[in-house]
């Protein structure tokens, strides 16, 4: 609560008071495994009907990246996974990703939130943790 | 005017029923809102991002109304908005001015252009960055003339602008500053002409914004623009206001705030509500 008004103090005095929440740990929040898996299921149904996105797996095996997905999401949100998968540069390699294609992947990601009922901040927190990954995965 | 704003009123509810039809692809609020002579901003200041939701290869096209009512006066303005490659932007606005007891409206033009020179707000580690201008051109300038304005045609104004996203920032929601230095001789952003007895040539004006977005289409936040005090007939004030922006889709905003704008022409405290609604066609 303290930090909670530390916080909208700071926001109405025009500084911030930026990671100070930052502890990378809100796997718990997410609804742990069963929350998790429940998000990337979420996924990867909207993926499968987003005529736009759904050509960028042609071809990928969709139990393999059901379960790379799971483990990063659970890495990065602190939960007791390594991530196994191949880094996200090789991943996208010559997938000449657009901006605009990103944008939508970020959209059906919040929407599988949403539908997963997953909090607005723990939300906000997986954006958080994913969104350094962008140069990695545009325009490869 | 009244019609114009049920006709903008009636076009953003129907688009409420329709999710982003022809929107471009960046993220929803990402628009920002328009601010009072036509940017994208906030209400009373431009920032760094570029108007609508265009992205790489885009283009946008938007209209807006806002209207502000104060003890003493009224501010209706109407405009127009384009935008390209989420690195261009050029804007039309209409401002009229209506005093109390005074007949006839006070009316100002303004044509704006901004141009993004860095980064993107939300991934780039460093702000935003944008410059733009704004020439505004007093249609009605007799009253300019009469409290002592060193010109009551026309003038420009100059703007350095940056803006920066920290996501999940402030207790897990996000958080958005914007900071602008503009250059402007403006009396009342230009409504009392340009330059005056007591300071003729440019002064540097700081505007600052905050907000933290409590869904990923609600805001909430305030904002400070600082003005010139040029004229020795009046006292100029800052404007401040506290506001709240929903973004129920990527066609349209709708923005509600509480507004200071301090002492005008003379009449003391002026406040009140400032409604604005935004549509973005393309």
């Amino acid at each position: 609560m303290i930090k909670k008004l530390t916080c909208i103090a700071a926001l109405f005095t025009g500084l911030a008071c930026f990671n100070v929440a930052q502890a990378d740990d809100y796997y718990q929040e997410l609804g742990g495994k069963e929350g998790v898996e429940k998000i990337v299921d979420n996924f990867i149904n909207e993926i499968s009907f987003d005529q736009n996105i759904v050509k960028f797996f042609e071809g990928t095996d969709i139990t393999r990246l059901r379960e790379k997905l799971i483990e990063q999401f659970c890495h990065e949100s602190g939960g007791p996974c390594e991530y196994t998968g191949d880094s996200m540069k090789d991943v996208h390699a010559g997938m000449k990703i657009t901006k605009a294609e990103f944008n939508r992947v970020v959209e059906l990601l919040q929407a599988a939130m949403d539908d997963a009922g997953t909090p607005q901040t723990a939300q906000n927190r997986l954006i958080r943790s994913l969104a350094p990954m962008r140069p990695d995965i545009i325009h490869q | 005017m009244k019609t114009k704003l049920i006709t903008l009123t009636a076009v953003a509810i129907s688009t409420l029923a329709v999710a982003d039809v022809n929107a471009g692809s960046r993220l929803i609020a990402t628009s920002g809102v328009t601010q009072l002579e036509g940017g994208a901003g906030g209400g009373l200041t431009p920032w760094a991002v570029i108007s609508g939701y265009a992205d790489e290869g885009e283009y946008s096209i938007g209209a807006f109304h806002t209207s502000t009512d104060v003890q003493d006066f009224r501010l209706k303005v109407n405009g127009v908005s384009a935008s390209y490659d989420n690195r261009f932007e050029i804007s039309a606005a209409l401002q009229s001015f209506e005093i109390k007891g005074v007949a006839g409206d006070l009316r100002q033009e303004i044509y704006g252009a901004k141009y993004r020179i860095y980064g993107d707000a939300i991934y780039s580690a460093l702000p935003q960055v944008a410059a733009g201008i704004q020439y505004k051109r007093l249609l009605d300038g007799d009253i300019a003339d009469a409290v002592g304005a060193e010109d009551s045609d026309s003038g420009i104004d100059y703007y350095v602008s940056a803006t920066k996203v920290h996501l999940a920032a402030v207790a897990g929601y996000h958080f958005l500053w914007n900071a602008t230095l503009r250059a402007t001789q403006a009396n009342q952003m230009g409504l009392l002409g340009y330059g005056g007895d007591d300071e003729s040539g440019y002064t540097l004006q700081p505007e600052v914004s905050a907000l933290v977005l409590l869904t990923d289409d609600l805001a909430l936040g305030a904002e400070y623009r600082k003005k010139p005090d040029n004229l020795s007939a009046f006292d100029e004030d800052s404007f401040s206001d506290l506001f709240v922006a929903w973004f129920p889709n990527k066609n349209v905003n709708l923005t509600l705030a509480y507004a200071d704008l301090g002492s005008i022409a003379g009449s003391e405290d002026q406040d009140g509500f400032y409604f604005s609604i935004s549509s973005w066609f393309k």
